[in-house]
């Protein structure tokens, strides 16, 4: 047994990629010598920007020999059949066996030398490498992420021979690109990283992280400054050096009247610096940058140069700040008629006009309390900012730049904070906003784009969601059910239809009962009790929804629940069986259920005294009921039905829970001594009739035919 | 490298015939830049068309850049509508081209154990050429001093053999080199002339033309006739000119943005049409070179 050292050298790999090829290497590595049967141990991969890495432990010295036979078709089958298993074996009709009047294809398997495993290992890999982009270089048909330079292939101290388009396995590579440029000789896995780290190169990644991570927290206390943490940025600056040296830099704090946002982002994505805060928790004119080498001067020309270019991208955000604020948002928001939004769905201007109705209109229905004339005017505000020069070079603070924007013009608080905030929650964990301006247009935006696009069939399919509508149905999920918004779906999405568009209320509204699974799954919600209070609630509106099915997840998690849920099975099961499903008796008012009376409009003859008195009997049970279960079962239900109805009602959904786990222990009696199906016909159809009741009674709270379990 | 402000830093001339006698010691044919209006020096056919068919070449050339949409009329410090780029092209690309690179950049002046020299991913697309490629951004310092390509398709054709593509920022690499902040302080020579002696009234002028001035009318004409033109010649077989009038096509193009006259749904399509163009003529080239 050996220890296994591949190395696979190369111009640099993009920062961000090298993560996910850290784990492809090791895929391909284990894919190939499982395939090929040789075992070894623990396999660590490690990457830099410069070369890929795996180490294999105690790799076994060989594979084992094997010998398989593979059963073939009779020697008298047609023709194609012997074809077929040929082809599948890759053998020739003179090397089968024939016993018993049957071919059998013997494939024998020599050992192999751990060497030669590997070495096919390391074509395979190479070979089949899923860079997300790959290229070729010179004059070769190779391709890699980069050109590749070399491949350090080692099994023990010797060399594992492997020729890839004119690379030959070694086991030579280089160091650091600037402190050892030279070739350097490893002697195998044992000394490989030892070897490069005199080198100035650090091998692993996380090794490389925590020096960064340490490196940038030590060097901004050193300045009396607290490195703003970001570990995105300890990963990146990771994978773009293999000798990682913290430095702080400072720039001209006259730049810190520009947004704080633009600032840390210009820091973060064009120039991979972490931003630092002052004692006083404001941004400091101070950074800290990664550089790749031990400087001969201590980094301060580094230091010095890095400051330089941040502080011409500090003007040039500036420059743009400073145009921007002289052009009042109302004038920016004229240009809108100039960015289209879809095809279909026209201008962007074209929607600030809808959702300010939108958004209007929630107000003034009482849907949302706030001022309507301040939420017009944050919502035909919101998206002006998409005009500014400053969202043109940092596309990802549009509604940043707005809110800072307003704010400088003048724009009360509450609009400025509307406008910046419109576009959250972005995705599941973000801040919901709460201010009711804000939640007027962030509802009213999302609304609207997800109608829209929905009327105009650009729904989203599979993994395509180009518009981001799942997005966005979580996001009018999180502010309605966050701030308790009332609102009938139905009517929201009858108030956010366009003209020109097909229905999409229906698609819309299943659209969103899946994506309040999935919201409410994170809380533990079980999708079944979705189902079977979507069943029973027909306006959508989601804050009681999500309050009737939390109700209803409680009582089914107790016992009463449990049995109760067992005892309903087994009454729908009967009822089932037996087709006993005459449409629903009333039971209560606003139960639409029909009386079987054979007459064409039943309804009417309920207003007849003594039709109706015959139907309220009838659909009480009360009539020939002789066992005292029996008798027992209607009481608890005439007491059960009312209090259940009147806990709907007042949204007491625990009430109704409540009321249901009365009917426990009278159902579980019932089931226990009375036998439904009585030869008495009479009988039978009044027991029937009681379990019809009771199995309505339940579902008007929520159905639980749709309940797991 | 010499502190901010020291005379004994490369002039900008100088830096440009340092870059071209280094890279003429590398076999390069030394250009000079073509004599068209361009937004980058890739455009000029000694890249564009050599980059494609079997043919080895290497070149080296200053190359003048015009993007009317970047023009500050002289009062951004690092803003301009018009300046310079040091292209080298190698084909095929050599497998020491960073080496070779690093070399140049140890010939300017830039010691890379004193200054953080790193190669950050960015690909390169050029949408109204029909090309892209991948490489890097070279930092130096934390400024993006070159950009750095391996060409995989030029026109929509494959590359083959791949050539390396160096261009060099040269004003911004002459600011860093001379420790300066704004463009215009720059030592053009060692005689006291300064880039802002040369080309800040250019700047001035130009962007005035380009975003106040220039004849929407008569451009829109112009782009019409360059893309007529084009296709004259591509009937005729010609690729050159053919490509010639594809690159004013372009510039013309470049002009009605800055003067904001193409709205964003139009952009596309006149992209497409210069792409169109720029690919037949590459395609015209193609067949010439194997026919």
């Amino acid at each position: 047994m050996a220890d296994f050292l591949l190395e696979l050298l190369s111009e640099e790999i993009p920062a961000r990629m090298q993560a996910k090829a850290r784990n492809d290497l090791a895929r391909l590595f284990a894919e190939s010598v499982s395939a090929a049967g040789l075992k070894t141990g623990a396999v660590d991969v490690h990457s830099t920007p410069r070369r890929l890495v795996l180490i294999a432990r105690d790799a076994a010295d060989a594979t084992e020999a094997s010998r398989e036979e593979l059963k073939g078709p009779r020697t008298g089958a047609p023709a194609q059949a012997l074809e077929g298993f040929l082809r599948k074996t890759g053998l020739t009709q003179e090397q089968l066996e024939e016993r018993d009047g049957v071919y059998f294809a013997v494939i024998a398997r020599d050992g192999r030398v751990a060497a030669e495993v590997l070495a096919e290992a390391v074509r395979q890999i190479i070979a089949d490498f899923p860079w997300p982009k790959s290229m070729r270089w010179g004059d070769g048909s190779q391709r890699w992420v980069r050109p590749l330079h070399g491949i350090v292939a080692m099994l023990g101290d010797a060399i594992v021979p492997v020729e890839i388009d004119d690379i030959a396995s070694g086991a030579t590579t280089v160091g650091h690109r600037f402190h050892h440029p030279g070739p350097i000789t490893v002697g195998g896995a044992s000394d490989y990283a030892e070897k490069l780290r005199a080198c100035h190169v650090i091998v692993d990644q996380a090794e490389r992280e925590a020096l960064i991570r340490d490196g940038a927290a030590r060097a901004a206390a050193d300045a009396g400054l607290t490195l703003l943490e970001d570990e995105g940025l300890v990963v990146e600056n990771a994978g773009l050096t293999e000798w990682p040296v913290p430095l702080v830099g400072r720039f001209d704090a006259d730049y810190l009247d520009v947004p704080r946002e633009v600032i840390v982002l210009t820091m973060r994505t064009n120039q991979k610096y972490f931003a630092c805060t002052a004692a006083d928790g404001g941004l400091a004119p101070a950074f800290v940058c990664v550089a790749n080498i031990a400087a001969n001067d201590g980094g301060a020309a580094i230091a010095q140069g890095n400051a330089r270019v941040l502080a011409a991208r500090l003007a040039d955000a500036r420059f743009f700040w400073e145009q921007d604020v002289k052009v009042p948002l109302e004038e920016q928001a004229k240009k809108l008629d100039g960015i289209v939004f879809h095809e279909k769905l026209g201008t962007v201007a074209d929607k600030v006009e809808r959702v300010a109705k939108l958004a209007r209109w929630l107000v003034e229905e009482g849907i949302v309390k706030a001022d309507a004339d301040q939420v017009e005017r944050a919502a035909r505000l919101a998206k002006a900012d998409l005009v500014t020069g400053m969202v043109g070079e940092f596309p990802e603070l549009q509604g940043v730049i707005g809110g800072y924007l307003a704010e400088a013009q003048g724009e009360p608080k509450v609009v400025a904070e509307a406008i910046r905030d419109h576009y959250k929650p972005v995705g599941q964990g973000d801040d919901v906003p709460t201010s009711p301006v804000t939640v007027a247009v962030s509802l009213a935006d999302k609304v609207d784009s997800l109608v829209g696009f929905f009327q105009f069939d650009e729904k989203p399919t599979g993994s395509k969601d180009p518009f981001a509508l799942r997005r966005a149905g979580l996001g009018i999920l999180g502010l309605i059910l966050e701030n308790k918004i009332r609102v009938s779906m139905r009517d929201l999405i009858t108030a956010a239809a366009h003209p020109g568009g097909a229905d999409a209320g229906r698609d819309v509204a299943t659209f969103l009962i899946e994506r309040l699974k999935v919201q409410q799954k994170e809380a533990g919600v079980r999708h079944d009790m979705i189902d079977a209070v979507v069943a029973v609630e027909t306006g959508g509106d989601n804050v009681r929804m999500a309050k009737r099915v939390k109700a209803l997840q409680c009582f089914v998690e107790t016992e009463d629940g449990t049995n109760l849920l067992v005892a309903y099975k087994r009454a729908a099961n009967i009822l089932k069986k037996e087709k006993w499903d005459a449409p629903g008796v009333m039971t209560s008012e606003d139960e639409q259920g029909i009386p079987q009376t054979g007459e064409e409009d039943p309804l009417v003859l309920v207003d007849d005294p003594i039709v109706g008195a015959a139907i309220a009997e009838m659909a009480s049970g009360e009539a020939g009921a002789d066992l005292p279960e029996e008798k027992a079962l209607i009481a608890a239900l005439d007491a059960a039905e009312p209090k259940a109805s009147a806990a709907i009602e007042a949204e007491v959904f625990t009430g109704a829970m409540a009321a249901l786990a009365t009917l426990r222990a009278p159902i579980d009696t019932f089931f226990d001594k009375v036998t439904v199906n009585d030869s008495d016909a009479a009988k039978r159809e009044h027991r029937l009739n009681l379990l019809l009741r009771f199995r309505d009674a339940v579902n008007q709270v929520a159905d639980f035919s749709r309940i797991e379990g | 490298m010499p502190t901010r402000g020291a005379a004994d830093s490369l002039s900008f001339q100088d830096l440009i015939l340092t870059l071209q006698r280094y890279w003429g010691a590398q076999g390069c044919v030394l250009l000079q830049p073509y004599d068209m209006e361009m937004g980058a020096g890739t455009f000029h056919p000694a890249t564009v068309l050599r980059a494609l068919g079997p043919d080895a070449w290497r070149a080296a050339y200053v190359q003048p850049c015009r993007r009317p949409t970047d023009g500050r009329y002289g009062e951004n410090p690092n803003r301009l509508g018009a300046y310079y780029q040091f292209q080298v092209v190698l084909k095929p690309s050599p497998d020491d081209l960073q080496d070779l690179y690093l070399g140049s950049l140890r010939e300017i002046g830039i010691d890379p154990l004193k200054h953080d020299i790193r190669f950050v991913e960015d690909d390169w697309e050029s949408p109204t050429l029909g090309a892209w490629g991948l490489g890097w951004e070279v930092w130096c310092d934390g400024m993006e001093v070159t950009q750095f390509t391996y060409f995989q398709q030029v026109g929509g054709f494959e590359c083959k053999p791949v050539t390396g593509e160096l261009t060099y920022g040269l004003e911004r690499l002459a600011m860093y080199i001379q420790g300066v902040d704004n463009v215009f302080d720059l030592r053009f020579n060692d005689a006291d002339v300064s880039y802002g002696d040369v080309f800040l009234e250019n700047e001035v002028e130009m962007s005035a033309y380009n975003f106040e001035v220039a004849n929407t009318e008569a451009l829109f004409d112009l782009f019409r006739k360059a893309a007529g033109e084009c296709e004259r010649c591509l009937d005729a077989k010609l690729p050159i000119p053919a490509y010639e009038q594809a690159i004013k096509a372009s510039h013309v193009f470049n002009t009605l943005q800055a003067r904001g006259v193409i709205s964003v749904a139009e952009r596309q399509a006149y992209i497409g049409r210069v792409r169109d163009l720029a690919k037949a003529a590459c395609g015209a080239w193609l067949e010439r070179a194997s026919g």
